[in-house]
């Protein structure tokens, strides 16, 4: 991965990487719940340079027939980047990529979710990049926790993501895309907090057994920021329903 | 150790730890595990004594036993009619069901009680394991919702556009001259006057929308009585 | 089937001249307009009107010109209608309503003039700029095709050129050039539904449910008319058509002075 045609001579100048952040440092970070009024649930979020839009359906009616599970939900996930979200045009459409990225979505949310108390339905999860600058399949299922939150689907607990790599031979955190180009390692990673699972792993480079442990432990420290900002995300947009609540939480009778 | 992490009419993110302690009861979308409660949808916390207690904010309507509903009727089979509730379920109302007097069928066609496209109102008798849904209109006020129009509002809003003790509910009616009736699914029927039907189906959405902002109440009598 | 009671009501509102919403016949629903919203788009637009939201970007690439047209550049207008806009929307390849909408826009801006393909010619025969135009529906509530118009046009008219490395034969897709896109007039589209004889603009998707028939209208500045498509399985009468081609034009000048202003 190093020693690319167009490579940057250093990435790392006097401590600090060619966006100016410390190599444990976020890209600055805005979620948004509840952005596309059709969805049950949806969220945005931007990530650096960064842009995703997700939107939940469901639980609902599963088509065809034969693929609705007896004793609980079916989800499926459909990661798509749009055209003018890359430096060059991009076909429009699922790209094998596009279609790894959308399996392994699901697998990093399903464990989040209480599947067996929607028995014989469907959740979808919709993302939409609409700007890609690297770390879109973390950010997305930052968002996607948010959004299936904002369709009020029960879940054990929030997934949040992040990846880091290795460039100039150092451990950064939450690539931007020339980093992501030209470092020589890259590990994305979901999480749950509450009981510390891990629901995405992957690594794509040449990393040592110590160098993969640092990086763990640094996505998992950033994912408790990112997590603050999820929950600040759904409260902003519901203390507004907050205010008008009956008096009495019994009157609702749930 | 016992010990309450949040307060009363917090808003809560699911996985977010509540309580912890063997005496503290869940109620609603609240879980325990091991000793502590955790809340499992977005939804407001209530803590009343040992009782820890989430309302969820979201959420697609769920049938229950005893739920009021109206339905869209989209099949017509051999012994009944299949109607859409706007859950993930579809719902079956039987022909025994339908009415309180006996249907004959060499006598009278299905269509001629509920024809496909048509909304009734119905009450969710059953929900089977096969999560098949059992529906009846029986008995009154259970019936065909003949003319008028439906809008759809998210359920978790319906005790608001009741409102306390039915007040919201009979102010428009009042106002509006319009029949008025609430599905526990998000389905409202509204009939009257082309005009008032329209009118009422805006204020729904505002009661819908912006439910928390002061000054609600006049808000609509302004619409009711301007007709805007 | 039994009577659709909607449908008849809407029907009564619309015979008083009146919506749902509260609308008069001929009226928009609010629409916004933001520019560049897109940081690596040559040009975007994110339009809504009313929930109805559409991102529409517009991205060049260097290409062979079509053999019948050598000295011109090519334009390629592309709607994708993602399941994440409309809980009736399937994932997949093109449907015929995305094929459609594309190219009624396409046709809007194409037959117009609107982009002076002359100018996007590098070298005759050989190297020409295409204008990609890709349409993405974010919210459907309705009237799709006139806010994804409104989209093209005013991503068209503040989008850049980017630079091209002769030397290198290839495009910096990262890098505009100060030069904008050539771009001649503003075509604008309106689009009318019908239902039970009665005639009315910008569809919310409950209407669109409802309607028989839509008729969409390309207008230019000048009165010109430079694409019309009647869409959905309804009819309309000779009368109905010229009185809307009236309306098109008046309704598109309000929508040019929108345009004008960001």
């Amino acid at each position: 991965m190093g020693g690319k045609f167009g490579a940057p001579d250093k990435m790392i100048i006097g401590g600090k990487r060619l966006d100016g952040r410390k190599p444990d440092e976020l890209r600055p970070i805005t979620i948004k719940a509840g952005v596309i009024p059709s969805a049950d649930g949806s969220a945005e979020i931007t990530q650096g340079e960064t842009k995703i839009v997700v939107a939940v359906y469901g639980p609902r009616e599963v088509f065809p027939k034969h693929m609705s599970m007896a004793d609980r939900a079916c989800v499926e996930c459909r990661y798509d980047m749009a055209s003018f979200s890359t430096p060059e045009r991009s076909r429009p459409g699922m790209s094998r990529r596009s279609t790894e990225i959308s399996k392994i979505m699901a697998e990093a949310l399903m464990p989040a979710i209480y599947l067996e108390k929607y028995p014989k339905t469907k959740i979808d999860i919709y993302v939409e990049v609409t700007n890609a600058n690297a770390g879109t399949r973390c950010a997305a299922i930052t968002a996607a926790s948010v959004a299936l939150a904002d369709a009020g689907i029960e879940m054990r607990d929030m997934v949040v993501a992040v990846a880091s790599g290795k460039v100039d031979g150092k451990l950064v955190l939450d690539m931007f895309e020339i980093e992501d180009n030209f470092g020589s390692a890259d590990l994305p990673l979901a999480y749950m907090l509450r009981k510390g699972e891990i629901t995405l792993l992957q690594m794509d480079g040449e990393l040592t057994k110590e160098e993969i442990q640092e990086l763990v432990e640094m996505n998992i420290e950033a994912c408790k920021k990112i997590y603050a900002m999820q929950k600040k995300a759904l409260q902003d947009k519901y203390s507004v329903e907050k205010k008008a609540m009956p008096d009495a939480g019994e009157e609702n009778g749930n | 150790m016992e010990k309450v992490f949040v307060n009363d009419k917090d808003i809560v993110i699911p996985g977010e730890p509540l309580a912890e302690g063997f005496d503290f009861l869940p109620a609603g979308k609240a879980f325990r595990e091991d000793e502590k409660i955790f809340a499992s949808t977005i939804g407001l916390v209530y803590v009343k004594g040992r009782v820890i207690k989430v309302i969820p904010l979201a959420g697609k309507y769920m049938p229950k036993r005893g739920d009021i509903v109206i339905g869209k009727v989209t099949n017509i089979g051999h012994s009944g009619w299949t109607l859409d509730i706007d859950c993930p379920y579809l719902a079956d109302l039987n022909i025994g069901e339908a009415s309180s007097e006996y249907i004959d069928l060499r006598k009278a066609s299905m269509n001629q009680f509920f024809d496909i496209g048509d909304y009734a109102l119905t009450e969710v008798t059953a929900i089977s394991e096969g999560m098949f849904v059992k529906l009846t209109a029986k008995y009154r006020p259970y019936r065909r919702l003949v003319g008028g129009t439906i809008i759809k509002v998210s359920p978790t809003k319906i005790p608001r556009i009741i409102g306390k003790a039915g007040s919201m509910i009979k102010m428009l009616k009042d106002h509006s001259n319009c029949d008025i009736t609430v599905g526990q699914n998000g389905l409202i029927w509204i009939k009257g006057d082309a005009e008032k039907q329209a009118l009422v189906s805006r204020i729904i959405k505002v009661i819908e929308k912006e439910s928390h902002l002061p000054g609600l109440t006049d808000k609509i009598k302004h619409m009711l009585e301007g007709g805007k | 089937m039994g009577i659709d009671s909607i449908k008849s009501y809407m029907s009564e509102l619309l015979k008083k001249g009146q919506r749902e919403d509260g609308r008069k016949i001929f009226d928009y629903r609010k629409i916004e307009v933001e520019v560049n919203p897109l940081a690596r788009a040559c040009g975007s637009a994110r339009v809504r009107i009313g929930e109805t939201e559409v991102l529409v970007g517009v991205k060049m690439d260097v290409t062979k010109p079509y053999p019948d047209s050598p000295d011109d550049g090519t334009l390629m207008v592309n709607a994708e209608l993602i399941p994440l806009a409309n809980p009736d929307f399937e994932p997949g390849p093109p449907s015929p309503q995305s094929v459609e909408l594309a190219r009624v826009v396409d046709r809007g801006i194409r037959e117009s003039g609107a982009i002076d393909t002359a100018k996007l010619c590098i070298t005759p025969k050989e190297k020409v700029w295409t204008v990609f135009i890709d349409i993405y529906p974010m919210n459907d509530d309705g009237n799709l095709l006139d806010a994804a118009a409104l989209g093209a046009i005013v991503a068209l008219k503040h989008a850049y050129i980017p630079k091209y490395d002769e030397k290198e034969e290839k495009v910096l897709y990262k890098e505009l050039t100060k030069e904008k896109l050539p771009l001649t007039c503003l075509p604008v589209m309106t689009t009318f539904g019908k239902l039970d004889g009665n005639v009315f603009l910008d569809a919310s998707r409950r209407e669109e449910k409802s309607y028989d028939g839509r008729l969409s209208i390309a207008t230019l500045e000048n009165g010109a008319i430079s694409a019309m498509q009647k869409g959905e399985a309804g009819t309309f009468t000779e009368k109905e058509v010229f009185e809307l081609l009236g309306t098109a034009i008046e309704k598109g000048k309000e929508l040019r002075g929108l345009i004008k202003k960001v």
